[in-house]
């Protein structure tokens, strides 16, 4: 699915990521874990295309193709997905507007028709149902006044509809509360089947409970410097990062 | 002094003279006298007016538009038409200024309601009363140079007459058609609303492909409690020239909302100005389109002569190419209007390196306990929202578009009147590249 070779990035001449190697197969589940600064967002942000980012060695590659050469659009068609940490804010623009934009987009690229107009709306009322969503925020505007809890459910419906391939959660944890943490895990396992695939980047091990990850790594100085299964979450809920840092520092 | 460019027509006015309206109504020959001595002594506005600055006029040095006569083909389709006027309102048509009695649809106007041409209310004793004090009644022959121009030479305009307590059951659409190259074309409406009536009014204007000077002056009079919103939809010939003014009076507890749709013209001015009495409100939303070298400006002035005035403002703009786009907005607070508030926002969004606005909100506060707040913003489609849009499968292109629109449309979404609002839609989609703005979809 996704194979990740000696990827060094820099914003400006700064050095971000310094040697990432990552092997995802198809229906993995890989949790990227890592203190503050180490580089987790850097690695959503280069594999969904934003700009300001200069990849300096390495590569990525998405099912044969070289990803970074890509840009953002032909990603997210290709089945590339980013759940933002900050989703942004677009007044004007509905929600129903955009997923029926954005769905369409994936349609012409495989060489399909538009979706049907009754269908669309069959398949996002079911998938509103299954967030635990108000039907009234598909006509509003994109995230406009959504609390943070919203914002990240309305990621993940974005996720439900669009069916991608590889899905980079990015701090979905981040602002939501348990209850509101619950419906968006449930969300995202009820996602899982065996050709997709889960990359989470996350601070705490907390979304972990609810979401079982297969392999677990850990990002610190812009480099994975440990990996297991999903026990290693609790490891470092336990110890902290520090001794890993301490450990690669002495290394 | 006269400016150059206003001279020419002092100097012709004679030959003119009888194709204006009204020459057997005396006190209204005074005043088009008296507005011929004023445009003697002003001229045109110039920059060094403040009220001006952003907006140079000295086109109408090289270009001398003849006043318009009244065109004896009807070359305006069917068709055409049916792109402008409105199905579910009354409309009257004037075409270069006269009024059109086979283009306008009058028919079943409720008891007691008056949409009739200003040419024919100056000759019917039965408008007396109504028109009394109304015409420069809103607005002083000394306010620019395009008033007083005006003021001398309108050829025709509009009546309308809301008696009290009325509700007009359909909007009323006022429709300006020029037809004819290098004319200028000067209307004057004046709109009366009694005390507690209701009334919405559209205003549109709109042109053959030719190059035109536009000059409009609408008088408002809202009565006391009553609620008025008059819709301007500026859309004349990529060639034309437009001043419009509109000077309103609003009484105690009276309601005013202005939408003003600069979309049209090469070179268009709009002022909007109102007077507040005793717990008024006004709400004056615009939005200007500029592409190429259009050159738009809006200036409002808002007086609060007395308490509880509640005043809104949201101008917003969209300027590409080499367009400018200039907001003036003015909020006077008397120092008898205590407890006012007013907001007054304008936000612009500049599209190329070579479009430029020009914002300038001032407040005059001369009362101690109000609460009046204005914010302006200048600025470019937000790089944040195009990568989550590029991120939800949209290109580039696409999302810019997509992010222009919905900029603009916060506007056009305020209109509530159907084919209105259809009919602004079409216009500003027109004016924009839409390209992947899918419009089964909005």
């Amino acid at each position: 699915m996704l194979s990740i070779k000696n990827l060094h990035v820099s914003v400006g001449d700064k050095p971000i990521l310094k040697g990432i190697n990552l092997e995802i197969k198809p229906g993995e589940i890989h949790a990227i874990m890592g203190p503050n600064g180490s580089g987790k967002s850097t690695l959503s942000h280069i594999l969904s295309g934003k700009s300001g980012y200069t990849v300096t060695e390495g590569s990525a590659t998405y099912q044969g193709k070289d990803l970074l050469e890509m840009p953002p659009e032909i990603r997210a068609r290709e089945g590339v997905f980013l759940a933002f940490q900050y989703p942004v804010e677009i007044p004007g623009v509905s929600n129903v507007y955009l997923l029926k934009a954005a769905l369409n987009s994936i349609r012409k690229h495989h060489g399909q028709s538009e979706v049907d107009a009754m269908d669309f709306l069959t398949l996002v009322k079911g998938k509103v149902r299954l967030l635990e969503m108000d039907e009234k925020f598909l006509y509003r505007a994109v995230n406009e006044g959504f609390s943070g809890g919203e914002k990240k459910r309305n990621e993940i419906l974005q996720m439900a509809i669009l069916e991608p391939k590889l899905c980079i959660l990015d701090e979905t944890d981040s602002g939501l509360d348990i209850d509101a943490l619950k419906i968006v895990s449930e969300g995202v396992n009820s996602l899982r089947s065996p050709d997709r695939s889960f990359v989470m980047v996350t601070h705490y091990q907390r979304l972990l409970d609810y979401i079982k990850p297969d392999f677990v790594h850990v990002l610190a100085n812009g480099q994975i410097v440990k990996s297991g299964g999903a026990e290693l979450a609790l490891e470092l809920e336990e110890k902290g990062y520090s001794w890993l840092e301490d450990a690669e520092a002495s290394a | 002094m006269a400016t150059a460019n206003s001279s020419a027509y002092i100097e012709r006015y004679a030959d003119v003279a009888s194709l204006l309206c009204g020459q057997n109504v005396t006190w209204l020959q005074q005043q088009r006298a008296d507005a011929l001595l004023r445009l003697t002594e002003h001229g045109f506005p110039a920059i060094r007016d403040e009220d001006w600055r952003y907006t140079n006029v000295s086109v109408l040095d090289k270009q001398y538009f003849a006043p318009a006569q009244k065109s004896a083909s009807a070359v305006i389709t069917a068709d055409w038409l049916k792109a402008y006027q409105l199905v579910d309102a009354w409309s009257l048509v004037l075409v270069d200024g006269y009024f059109s009695a086979e283009l306008s649809m009058l028919v079943d106007l409720p008891e007691g309601v008056t949409v009739v041409s200003l040419a024919e209310a100056l000759q019917d004793a039965q408008y007396a009363t109504v028109l009394e004090g109304k015409i420069n009644g809103a607005v002083s022959q000394d306010e620019n140079g395009f008033v007083a121009f005006n003021g001398a030479y309108f050829v025709g305009g509009v009546l309308i007459h809301v008696p009290a307590k009325l509700q007009v059951s359909k909007p009323i659409q006022v429709l300006h058609i020029a037809t004819q190259e290098l004319t200028a074309i000067n209307t004057r409406s004046v709109i009366v609303a009694d005390e507690l009536s209701e009334l919405q009014l559209i205003e549109t204007f709109v042109g053959l492909e030719c190059a035109y000077l536009s000059v409009a002056v609408t008088e408002v009079f809202v009565g006391q409690n009553a609620n008025v919103t008059l819709h301007k939809v500026q859309v004349e010939s990529e060639k034309a020239i437009h001043f419009g003014g509109t000077y309103v009076k609003q009484a105690r507890d009276a309601r005013f909302r202005h939408d003003n749709f600069a979309l049209g013209a090469v070179l268009a001015r709009s002022d909007v100005h109102t007077d507040l009495d005793h717990a008024s409100e006004c709400e004056l939303n615009g939005l200007y389109l500029g592409v190429k070298r259009q050159h738009i400006d809006n200036h409002t002035r808002i007086n609060h002569l007395k308490p509880h005035g509640i005043s809104r403002q949201l101008y917003k703009g969209v300027l590409d190419d080499r367009a400018r786009g200039v907001f003036q907005g003015r909020v006077v607070v008397a120092e008898d209007a205590q407890k006012t508030d007013s907001q007054m926002n304008n936000r612009n969004l500049l599209l190329s390196s070579d479009a430029e606005a020009d914002t300038k909100p001032q407040l005059e506060i001369y009362a101690d306990d109000v609460k009046c707040a204005h914010g302006v913003t200048v600025g470019q489609l937000d790089e944040k929202s195009i990568f989550y849009l590029q991120s939800r499968c949209v290109d580039e292109e696409t999302a810019r578009n997509m992010l222009t629109f919905a900029f603009a449309n916060e506007m056009v979404d305020k209109v509530k009147i159907k084919s209105l609002h259809d009919l602004i839609l079409g216009q500003v989609l027109t004016r924009f590249p839409q390209e992947g703005i899918n419009k089964e979809w909005l």
